[in-house]
C-alpha cells in the first residue's frame, strides 16, 4: 500500500493536478471568506465553507478522473496486478493519496479561523466542526469519483460521468421537491428503480432471465409492501432521495451541529465506494 | 517450477485459450511461440496473475496463482507486451516504486536498482523522464523492472517488438545473460529470435500447445524427413536404371519429367542417415548428365508453419488446429488434453 501511495502522491504533484485542485479550492474558499467574513463581517467561517462546497463538482473529477482509467489506458494496470500487491492495497493506496492531495489545501484553509480570530471573536468549535464536515464531504465525493474512474478507460468520460453524478447529488434536494407526494407516485418511482436494477443485473450477468427475474422479484416485494403499508409510501421516494443527498448532510456541520450519524453516513459512503472499486477492478480480471 | 494444467480462457464467446498444459523447469530459457492471436499473451497474463483463467490451474513454485497470489507473484518478474511504464517518472523513480511494491527497502532496494540499471544498460538515462526515452530504452527499463526483487522466473512478452535491429541484438544478449541466473520465458512470433535465444520452445496455435520440446529435438524430429532433388539433362527413360538403384538407397522415389532435356528425381530419406555421398557415387557411376543436386531440408520456419497450420481457426471450434500436442518431452509424462481433443486431427504422428 505504501508504495502505491507514494507513487500516486508523486504523480499528483508532477502532473499539476494536485496544484490545480489546491488552487481552485483555495481560490473559492478565499473569495467566500472575503465575502462572508471580511465584507459581510460574520465571525462564522462555516458559512464561507458552506458556499465553497459547490467547487467539489469541478475539482473532484480533476483529481479522480485518471486514478484508474489512465492506468487502464496505458496498460500500467498490468504491472500493478502482476506485482505482489493486493487489489485492496492498490485501491487504498490510491484513495489515500487522493485524500492527501485534498487535505493539503484544507490544511491551509484551517488557518483562516485563526486569522479571523485576530479581528473578532470566532467560535472555533463550530468552525473546525465545519472543517471536519468539509473533509468528510470531500472524502466521500473522492471515493465516488474514484469508483467511476474504474469503469472506463477514458479520462474524459470518467470526468464527465463524475461531474454528472456529483451534479445530480448536489441538486438532489431541489429535485426531490419536484416529486409528487402521493403514495402512488412513490410506487411508480420505485418501480422504475426496480426496472433499472433488472437492467443492471442483465448488463452485468449477460443473462436475460436473471435480469427479468430480479426486476420481477423487486417489483413483487414492492407491490407487497405497497399494499401492506400504503400510508407510509406517501412521499417515501422523495425521502429516500433526500437521504442520498451527500451535500445536504454537510449543512448540519455548517449550522454548528456535530452530527455523529452524518459522520457514519460519510464513512459508509467511502467504505461502500472503495468496496465497489475493488469489485470493479477484480471484475476486469475475470471477464 | 511452473505447472500449467488445462488452462482455458474465454472472452465471452471467443475462446482465446483452449486447454493449455505445460511444465517449465528451472534454469532454462523457454520460447513461447505462436502466430498473432494464438493466446500467448493471454496465457502469460494468467500465469502472472494479471488475468483470471476461466478454468484450469497454474502453480508457480508450488503456489497456486489463484489461492496464493502474492506468494506466486513474488516468484515472477513480468514484462507485459506494452511496457507498463509511467511516463512522468524517471527510470530510477519507477524502479524504486516497483522495488518497494515487491517488498524491498533500504540498501537492498538501492543495490538491486543499481544492478538492474547496470545489467540493462539504462544507467545513463536513469534521471531522464521515461516519456523522453527511446523505445529501446523503455523496453530495457521494463526488463529492469521485471528483474527487481530477484524473482526466480522472468516472463517477457514479445520483448523485441518494435525495436531496431541493433536494439534487438542487445535485448537478446540481455535475455541470454538473464537466462544464466533466472528461468526465462519469452514469447515471440519471430522464429529466428526464439531459435537463437531459447533452450526450449513451446509452440501454441489457436489456443493450444502444438509442440513443446527442445529446439534440437524439434529440429531432429521434423528434419528426419529429407528430400533430395536430382536433375538430369536427359529424358526419363535413360534415368530408369539409375532410379532403380537409387530407390534402394532412399525410402521412396518419385520421378517427374518436364521435357526431353530435364528429368527430376525426388528421393526422400531419413535425415539421420545421410545418403548424399552414396547417391553421388551411383550417379557418377551411371555417367548421366547431372545438372543439380538439391537437398530440401525442413527449416524451423517450415516446422512452425506446419505446426501452427496456416489456417485461421479462430472463428469456431471445428476449424481448429491441425496438429497433435507434443508435451511429453517437457512434462516427462504423456500429457494430452483429452477434453477438447475431438476437433483436430493429427498431421504428424
Amino acid at each position: 500500500m505504501g508504495s502505491v501511495y507514494k507513487k500516486e502522491l508523486r504523480s499528483y504533484f508532477c502532473n499539476m493536478q494536485g496544484a490545480i485542485f489546491a488552487a481552485f479550492l483555495l481560490l473559492i474558499a478565499g473569495i467566500m471568506t472575503v465575502l462572508y467574513n471580511f465584507k459581510g463581517l460574520y465571525p462564522n467561517f462555516e458559512y464561507a465553507l458552506s458556499d465553497t462546497g459547490f467547487i467539489f463538482l469541478l475539482i473532484v473529477p480533476i483529481v479522480t478522473m485518471r486514478i484508474f482509467s489512465e492506468e487502464k489506458r496505458a496498460k500500467t494496470d498490468q504491472l500493478l496486478y502482476s506485482l505482489p500487491l493486493k487489489v485492496t492495497d492498490v485501491v487504498f493506496g490510491k484513495y489515500l493519496a487522493a485524500v492527501t492531495v485534498f487535505l493539503v489545501p484544507v490544511g491551509v484553509m484551517a488557518l483562516y479561523p485563526l486569522i479571523l480570530s485576530l479581528y473578532g471573536k470566532v467560535n472555533f468549535a463550530a468552525s473546525y466542526g465545519a472543517v471536519f464536515g468539509f473533509i468528510l464531504l470531500g472524502c466521500a465525493l473522492l471515493a465516488i469519483g474514484m469508483f467511476i474512474s474504474t469503469l472506463t478507460e477514458s479520462q474524459v468520460i470518467a470526468a464527465v460521468i463524475s461531474f454528472g453524478t456529483l451534479l445530480l447529488l448536489y441538486l438532489m434536494n431541489a429535485l426531490t421537491s419536484l416529486i409528487p407526494n402521493t403514495s402512488g407516485a412513490s410506487l411508480i418511482a420505485f418501480s422504475a428503480v426496480a426496472v433499472l436494477f433488472g437492467l443492471i443485473v442483465w448488463g452485468m450477468t449477460k443473462d436475460r432471465f436473471a435480469g427479468l427475474a430480479s426486476a420481477l422479484l423487486a417489483e413483487t416485494v414492492l407491490v407487497f409492501l405497497y399494499f401492506s403499508f400504503k400510508e407510509s409510501f406517501a412521499g417515501l421516494f422523495a425521502k429516500v432521495l433526500e437521504k442520498l443527498s451527500v451535500f445536504e448532510r454537510f449543512s448540519g456541520f455548517v449550522n454548528g451541529i456535530f452530527d455523529l450519524t452524518a459522520v457514519v453516513y460519510y464513512l459508509s459512503i467511502v467504505a461502500f465506494c472503495l468496496f465497489l472499486c475493488v469489485q470493479s477492478v477484480e471484475k476486469k480480471r475475470w471477464s | 517450477m511452473i505447472e500449467v494444467r488445462n488452462l482455458v480462457k474465454n472472452y465471452g464467446p471467443h475462446k482465446a485459450v483452449r486447454g493449455i498444459s505445460f511444465t517449465v523447469e528451472p534454469g532454462k530459457i523457454y520460447g513461447f511461440l505462436g502466430p498473432n492471436g494464438a493466446g500467448k499473451s493471454t496465457t502469460m497474463n494468467i500465469i502472472t496473475g494479471t488475468l483470471a483463467a476461466t478454468s484450469g490451474t497454474v502453480t508457480v513454485n508450488g503456489h497456486d496463482v489463484y489461492a496464493e497470489p502474492l506468494a506466486a507473484k513474488r516468484c515472477i518478474g513480468y514484462l507485459p507486451e506494452i511496457p507498463p511504464l509511467y511516463p512522468d517518472m524517471t527510470p530510477e523513480e519507477y524502479l524504486t516504486f516497483v522495488g518497494r511494491a515487491k517488498g524491498l527497502s533500504g540498501a537492498a532496494l538501492a543495490g538491486q536498482i543499481e544492478t538492474a540499471l547496470e545489467r540493462t544498460g539504462t544507467g545513463a538515462v536513469r534521471r531522464r523522464l521515461i516519456k523522453n526515452l527511446s523505445k529501446g530504452y523503455k523496453q530495457r527499463v521494463g526488463i529492469a523492472q521485471a528483474m527487481l526483487g530477484d524473482p526466480e522466473i522472468i516472463i517477457l512478452d514479445e520483448p523485441t517488438v518494435g525495436l531496431d535491429p541493433l536494439q534487438i541484438i542487445e535485448i537478446r544478449d540481455l535475455i541470454k545473460s538473464l537466462g544464466k541466473t533466472h528461468t526465462v520465458i519469452l514469447s515471440s512470433h519471430i522464429l529466428s529470435e526464439v531459435s537463437e535465444v531459447c533452450d526450449r520452445v513451446i509452440i501454441i496455435a489457436h489456443g493450444r500447445v502444438v509442440a513443446s520440446d527442445s529446439l534440437d529435438a524439434l529440429r531432429e524430429r521434423y528434419t528426419s524427413e529429407c528430400t533430395l532433388e536430382l536433375q538430369f539433362a536427359c529424358p526419363e527413360e535413360e534415368t530408369k536404371e539409375l532410379a532403380a538403384v537409387l530407390s534402394r538407397l532412399a525410402d521412396s522415389l518419385t520421378e517427374t519429367t518436364e521435357d526431353a532435356k530435364l528429368t527430376k528425381l525426388f528421393l526422400s530419406y531419413n535425415g539421420k542417415r545421410d545418403i548424399r555421398s552414396a547417391v553421388y557415387a551411383e550417379v557418377k557411376k551411371s555417367g548421366l548428365p547431372l545438372l543439380a543436386m538439391i537437398p530440401h531440408v525442413k527449416t524451423l520456419e517450415d516446422i512452425f508453419l506446419d505446426l501452427t497450420g496456416g489456417e485461421n481457426g479462430e472463428e469456431d471450434g471445428t476449424a481448429a488446429p491441425a496438429a497433435p500436442e507434443r508435451t511429453e518431452e517437457t512434462t516427462g509424462e504423456p500429457e494430452k488434453d483429452k477434453d477438447g481433443g475431438d476437433d483436430y486431427k493429427p498431421l504428424f504422428g
